[in-house]
């Protein structure tokens, strides 16, 4: 088992693998740019390391200054969390040449993974049912663009293959639209992600987004720890996550979540990943594979009583999962609600100091959030301050108690986006469950980009 | 002592302007003074809520903290050059080779001060500032990382 765990992240989920390493008896070392330099988990840390600016791309981003910081501290291990450098292959290289564990999937996995229409073609020769599609990147040769379009059926959305999490896609509901969308997704796809390589998938009308957690470990063992439904979306980021998905037969869950573990033991898969799915009609299509842990790994942890993080890590040091499929079982149901530091409606971002911040509790209510009273959210980073996770025998009391909590929530400062949460809660077509990926966006008269 | 620590105990005898800090450890002693610019009145530190705590806290400390400050160490004026990278600082491009800057050393903007070697690589760290060299921060073969004080070019 290790002794020193580097994170090679910031904020919640910082805390989030501080905590399961010190559980552990696991040393940590908090690595944090100047603007972090006051964070909780830096000041718990046993060990804490400035790596660069405020900046990410000379922080976070920043891969010499990382490994160097766990040179320098003599860490045996890196944790990546999510974002930043989790699903960048190289860096998953370039740790284990410099003589540390990377607590993640193998470099070449992530690769394979991370280009999606490689991911596609690793997921149809493994079993997983797919989005129909240009078999491939679409070529250059406008003809055979349409034809393929028109073989597919509008309308039809064009994704950059270096892309993902919901960035560098266009819908297209038009042949007239067509190559421009193309054109510029390329472009985009360029500038973004240094790989113009686009392709093209039927887009569906009115799917959920349903996914499955696996955990696999390195002796060719796999298991799946249930699903859960991120429905709930905003311009392609998850506002509110729950497991397992609300009006989905277990027989069902079972046969999908079963050919992602089959899939993982054939890609001599290692750690904790996610497979995304469409659903649609009765049906799953792939969307994506995520080598990392999620943000809302938390839901899955509520309803399994499993701890993820320390999985990875177990995984990591070479030790055997030590339950199988038949021991997991799902209890109950979780909701996590994202709190962002932004207007409830406008989404404008809101960082700046937190004069008050109240959190609830109560029997059924977990928090992960690193923010405290007196601290001063920067501007350079991603908005989400908390993640409010509330579980119930059923799903009905998890929404009562995420009701009850957001309205014990106070918070000054900064705005929030608690009162679109409270809102949600409310929410009838959410209280019967199932409400598709375009829902929160027709809710808020959001048009579709 | 861990020279971390007395790193970090500078750090707050600076940042705090407590003007002298004298801590023991078991057998360890370290006391750290600082001198006040010339024009200003001694710094009167009330100790009293301290000084009780101080009373009833276990025996670690056998002498309380002095109140009146005391020049003892030279001021400390100048450029403080930042260290701009993670990784470990040595004062020569080799254990055989001579320093490249000592106290007192005169450098021009781009002189190289030390270097800092992350992942097997020596980077030359380069002077930013015109001046001598009146105190150097950090012992060979310790740790840096970004932000950190190296030198003070006066």
């Amino acid at each position: 088992m290790f002794e020193k765990i580097l994170i090679a992240n910031r904020g919640e989920i910082a805390l989030r693998v501080q905590r399961a390493c010190r559980e552990l008896g696991i040393k940590t070392v908090a690595v944090h740019s100047v603007a972090d330099k006051e964070a909780k988990y830096v000041k718990l840390a046993d060990e804490s390391v400035c790596i660069g600016p405020a900046s990410s791309s000379l922080s976070y981003l920043n891969i010499p200054a990382v490994i160097s910081a766990a040179e320098v501290t003599d860490a045996q291990a890196i944790h990546p969390g999510y974002g930043f450098l989790s699903e960048n292959a190289d860096f998953a290289e370039r740790v284990e040449q410099s003589g540390f564990v990377f607590i993640g999937p193998r470099a070449e996995t992530i690769r394979l993974m991370g280009d999606k229409v490689s991911a596609k073609n690793a997921m149809k020769a493994a079993g997983v049912p797919c989005v129909p599609g240009s078999e491939g990147a679409l070529p250059d040769d406008p003809i055979e663009i349409i034809k393929t379009a028109k073989k597919v059926g509008y309308p039809v959305i064009i994704k950059a293959a270096g892309g993902g999490g919901g960035r560098g896609m266009r819908v297209v509901h038009t042949e007239a639209a067509l190559i421009n969308a193309v054109n510029m997704t390329k472009a985009e796809a360029q500038a973004a992600f240094g790989n113009p390589m686009v392709y093209m998938e039927k887009f569906l009308e009115n799917p959920r987004h349903i996914e499955i957690q696996i955990l696999a470990d390195q002796h060719g063992n796999a298991v799946f720890l249930g699903d859960r439904d991120c429905s709930m979306q905003r311009r392609h980021q998850k506002i509110i996550e729950e497991a397992p998905s609300p009006l989905l037969s277990a027989r069902i869950r079972d046969k999908i979540g079963e050919r992602c573990a089959e899939a993982c033991r054939k890609i001599k898969y290692r750690g904790a990943g996610t497979f995304e799915f469409l659903y649609e009609n009765g049906e799953f299509y792939f969307i994506e594979m995520n080598t990392r842990l999620q943000v809302e790994h938390t839901v899955t942890e509520m309803i399994t009583g499993i701890d993820l993080v320390q999985q990875q890590i177990f995984v990591a040091a070479g030790e055997k999962l030590k339950f199988r499929q038949k021991d997991i079982v799902l209890r109950g149901h979780a909701i996590e609600c994202r709190i962002n530091a932004e207007d409830p409606y406008s989404f404008v971002p809101s960082p700046g100091k937190l004069t008050t911040f109240h959190m609830p509790g109560g029997p059924g209510v977990r928090i992960d959030t690193h923010v405290y009273s007196g601290y001063t959210v920067p501007p350079h980073y991603d908005s989400m301050i908390c993640k409010l996770i509330t579980h119930g025998a059923t799903r009905e009391q998890a929404i009562a108690r995420m009701r009850i909590a957001l309205s014990e929530m106070l918070v000054d400062g900064i705005k929030t986006n608690i009162p679109l949460h409270a809102d949600l809660m409310a929410d009838a077509a959410f209280h019967l469950g199932g409400t598709s990926i375009h829902y929160l966006e027709q809710k808020l008269g959001i048009s579709h980009k | 002592m861990d020279l971390r620590k007395l790193k970090k105990l500078i750090d707050l005898v600076e940042e705090s302007g407590i003007s002298e800090l004298e801590l023991t450890e078991g057998e360890e002693k370290v006391r750290i003074s600082r001198a006040l610019m010339p024009n200003q009145a001694p710094v009167q530190y009330t100790t009293a809520p301290y000084m009780s705590a101080q009373q009833t806290a276990p025996v670690a400390q056998t002498t309380p903290l002095p109140v009146a400050a005391t020049p003892v160490v030279a001021e400390i004026e100048g450029q403080i050059v930042k260290s701009p990278m993670v990784g470990t600082f040595y004062r020569s491009s080799s254990p055989d080779s001579k320093p490249f800057v000592d106290v007192g050393t005169k450098v021009a903007i781009g002189d190289t001060l030390c270097i800092i070697e992350a992942m097997k690589l020596l980077n030359e760290i380069e002077s930013d500032v015109a001046g001598v060299v009146k105190k150097i921060l950090l012992e060979n073969g310790q740790p840096v990382e970004y932000g950190e004080p190296l030198f003070i070019i006066e």
